[in-house]
């Protein structure tokens, strides 16, 4: 590559290492993939060891340390596409374009494969195509964009209509209702002062929107206590958690409240930049979003001496590259730094050792857009909406066999059946809460209520009918934590890929009650030893399952002695392939 | 006058120093707790988790917990020993290990933990993962076969030797060691045989060439006792093995 491309793209990431994913990823627009003498270049220039820049490259399912086409198609594979047809489209467009799936073409020109829940579950099926989402795929889209792709036309000049993604706000509250004008939450937060600020955000009760629903103003109070010359606001917009988009509708529709509660924390903590880490997923809010931070520049509500005080904070964005764990606080932190997310060993926590050494205070793009409600109206005020141990309201994503999929704004405490009668679900089986490391909820459990202290929700709600096997809903979580486990440690690396090959061999009509206790075994290892909640949860779809429905699994199960997961007939498939032969005496039988 | 601050570890009273993890202070009072990415030259990584304890109930990893006065620790108990021989069979279906054909064979940490945690089979079906070897270089043979990416030459090249020759790349169960060259060759980089890096592999990855069987099986490290007698007294293992 000639230093004239990849020098503008180093000078305006200041060749600094921290910066790598940024500088990696517009490398890669601008050559479509990251060749070795690339990596090279630009661990020389960053001063990093060449082997650190690759082990980022490397590690991250968007960045690819090969040529993988001119066209990257990855469809979103969800359990919910899925059930929109997402296999079946994917199909056709693989035969239609002679490939096979997660192969390049002979001639360098395109590529499909799967990739984890793209945050459209509303508006599926969904896919990325050189990482710009599209929604709403059909027979007719497949056919089209085959077309397109034949023809070489550049993604840019494609309708623009693929591109639309709606908002599908189907119900309100407070806090997608809250009628704010840019700043008016910010000059509250200033009125009150920082020590006041910090004292509201206790009072109001907030708990973070990101699943684990730690107090938010005792994180600040800790950023805010612990000795250092620079602290920092991240705000966590890595919404990975299969079946949820509400982070990404804020993002699309309520930026400056977001960018406000950034604000706020910064003021609350004493901090003066914000980073704001966007999932790779969510690339084409990138633009928007500068628009937006230019815009709050102009109007003094960022940079220095906001509102005529002598406050100075600003924002920066940090595209992620596809990596579910990057969700996890100090993975993130890890990412923004420009390593691979493992997460960290804690503590030390990120409130007194986070991004570069400082404290940091990692929130959910929820929590900090309503921070801007207590800010404005008080925590008291605050506190009165939801239930006493959970205040407020939630977003919910939701999708899945329903009539009315979107985002629904409720109090905390509102009930499972509510939900499912408002969004138009007809005979639910089963709801998956909080995605796949959440809860499989069966049509008992319906009476429970979205709350901290019942059913906690990191937003993602889908819904089951009674045509779906719930099985295969399982299987493919399983395998979407396979996919995104890190590797780090052992039950989580070893075991998420056991499990999805144990969950393969049953759904290959291998299984015994035997592969069932060996789940439950795993599931016991991995939870307790696993490094981060990632290996903690990875087991919770198949153990909920296989408690609430374990018919599902038991009618795969023909055999009551255990079955061996090697196949000898399946095993001579390449001996066959090689001499051309498929004959009877070419087979092998398993059945005795 | 301060008296020393203790911990119970399986029932058995063991001093630290403030700031010491639950495995230092085992170490330095003479107690085993299985492991493998550990190493008391380094610090610790906390990735293999075969030192998981429970300590006041809780499960961690013994090496990156900071040891308290009063912590009650259970380590060899049947059900951490349980989860430490499945954790093993892990690493031996991810990877291709067959002892009876490897060098390290009777010096290897990974062996000789499994054979003290009662695994007899690897349990689980082969992974069988293609990892081609590295011969570039004229002292060092890389086996990426055995590697069980504890990081330990990791930390070792880049801590001791201050040259960064390795890293851990990829995701998932696809993570595998790199060296630091565009050719991905060892013998392109600034490595050397006399690096901390070269000696300190628990396992058969980093071997010097054109030595084999000069301590004939039998004679070797972890032969004559177990590693919970072996390792006990902090010694630098990998020399010992050499």
């Amino acid at each position: 590559m000639p230093s004239t491309l990849l020098n503008p793209i180093l000078e305006r990431h200041r060749r600094d290492g921290t910066r790598l994913m940024q500088i990696l990823r517009e490398t890669q627009e601008t050559l479509g993939w990251l060749p070795p003498e690339v990596i090279t270049a630009i661990a020389a220039a960053v001063g990093w060891p060449r082997a650190r820049v690759q082990a980022t490259a490397e590690f991250y399912s968007f960045f690819h340390t090969r040529p993988m086409g001119r066209y990257r198609i990855l469809w979103s594979d969800n359990i919910t596409d899925r059930m929109l047809g997402s296999t079946e489209l994917m199909q056709s467009m693989c035969r239609k374009l002679w490939l096979e799936p997660g192969r390049v073409s002979e001639d360098g020109l395109v590529s499909v494969d799967t990739t984890s829940c793209t945050g459209m579950g509303d508006q599926g099926p969904a896919l990325l195509v050189n990482y710009r989402a599209v929604t709403r795929m059909t027979p007719q889209r497949v056919d089209e964009i085959v077309e397109l792709v034949r023809a070489g036309t550049p993604v840019l000049g494609w309708p623009e209509e693929y591109f639309q993604v709606e908002d599908n706000i189907r119900r309100s509250d407070v806090l997608l209702g809250h009628g704010l004008t840019p700043g008016a939450a910010l000059a509250a937060a200033l009125e009150r002062g920082a020590p006041a600020m910090l004292d509201e955000v206790k009072a109001a009760g907030l708990r973070g929107r990101g699943g684990a629903g730690f107090p938010t103003g005792q994180k600040w109070a800790a950023c805010r206590g612990a000795e250092a010359d620079v602290r920092y606001v991240v705000c966590n917009a890595d919404e990975g958690e299969p079946g949820t988009f509400k982070d990404r509708v804020l993002l699309t529709s309520h930026a400056d409240l977001v960018f406000e509660g950034m604000t706020i924390a910064g003021l609350a903590v004493g901090a003066s930049l914000g980073l704001l880490y966007l999932r790779g997923e969510y690339r084409h809010l990138l633009e928007p979003l500068e628009t937006v931070l230019a815009r709050r520049r102009a109007q003094k509500l960022l940079g220095a001496g906001i509102l005529g005080r002598d406050f100075a904070f600003d924002i920066e964005i940090h595209l992620g590259a596809g990596a579910y764990i990057c969700g996890e606080e100090s993975a993130l932190i890890e990412s923004l730094e420009g390593k691979p997310g493992r997460p960290r060993i804690r503590p030390p926590f990120p409130v007194t050792h986070g991004y570069l050494g400082r404290p940091t205070t990692v929130n959910n793009v929820e929590t900090l857009a309503a921070a801007c409600l207590v800010a404005k109206h008080g925590g008291a005020w605050y506190a009165a909406l939801g239930t006493r141990k959970s205040a407020g309201t939630k977003l919910l994503s939701v999708s899945g066999d329903c009539t009315r999929p979107g985002i629904y704004e409720y109090p905390f405490g509102v009930t499972v059946a509510q939900v499912l009668a408002d969004c138009g679900a007809h005979e639910p089986l089963a709801v998956q809460v909080s995605g796949p490391s959440g809860v499989c909820l069966a049509d008992h459990e319906f009476g429970r209520r979205i709350a901290f202290e019942d059913v906690p929700s990191a937003g993602a709600f889908m819904v089951f009918d009674h045509s779906r096997d719930l099985f295969e809903t399982a299987r493919n979580f399983a395998h979407f934590f396979a996919h995104e486990s890190c590797g780090f440690c052992t039950p989580c690396r070893v075991g998420t890929a056991l499990v999805a090959r144990l969950m393969d061999k049953v759904a290959a009509g291998h299984g015994s009650p035997y592969d069932l206790e060996e789940l439950f075994k795993l599931h016991r290892l991995m939870q307790g030893t696993s490094h981060c909640g990632l290996g903690n949860t990875a087991c919770n779809p198949v153990f909920d399952t296989l408690e609430k429905f374990r018919p599902a699994y038991e009618r795969r199960i023909k055999s009551l002695a255990f079955e061996p997961a090697f196949d000898l007939d399946a095993a001579l498939s390449q001996a066959r392939q090689m001499t051309g032969r498929d004959d009877a005496a070419a087979h092998l039988s398993n059945v005795a | 006058m301060s008296e020393t601050q203790t911990f119970s570890l399986d029932g058995e009273d063991v001093p630290f120093a403030p700031g010491q993890t639950v495995m230092q202070a085992a170490q330095a009072a003479g107690r085993w707790i299985p492991h493998l990415c550990w190493h008391p030259d380094f610090e610790a990584h906390g990735s293999c988790k075969l030192c998981t304890v429970r300590a006041n109930g809780r499960l961690v990893a013994a090496c990156t917990v900071a040891a308290q006065p009063g912590m009650a620790v259970e380590n060899r108990t049947p059900d951490l020993d349980g989860r430490r021989q499945t954790l093993l069979q892990m690493l031996f279906v991810e990877g291709n290990h067959f002892c009876p054909s490897c060098e390290k064979s009777g010096n290897c940490l990974l062996q000789a933990t499994a054979y003290e945690m009662g695994m007899m089979t690897p349990h689980f079906d082969m992974f069988y993962p293609d990892r081609p070897v590295d011969a570039s270089h004229p002292e060092t043979l890389l086996d990426f076969n055995r590697c069980i990416l504890c990081a330990l030459c990791v930390r070792a090249s880049r801590d001791a030797d201050g040259k960064n020759v390795f890293a851990l790349s990829g995701r998932g169960i696809r993570s595998h060691l790199i060296v630091n060259h565009e050719s991905g060759r060892l013998a392109d980089t600034d490595f050397a045989a006399t690096d901390r890096a070269a000696n300190i592999c628990p396992v058969g990855v980093i071997l010097p060439k054109r030595r084999g069987f000069a301590v004939p099986i039998g004679r070797r490290k972890y032969d004559p006792a177990p590693a919970s007698v072996v390792d006990v007294v902090p010694v630098k293992h990998e020399e010992e093995a050499r």
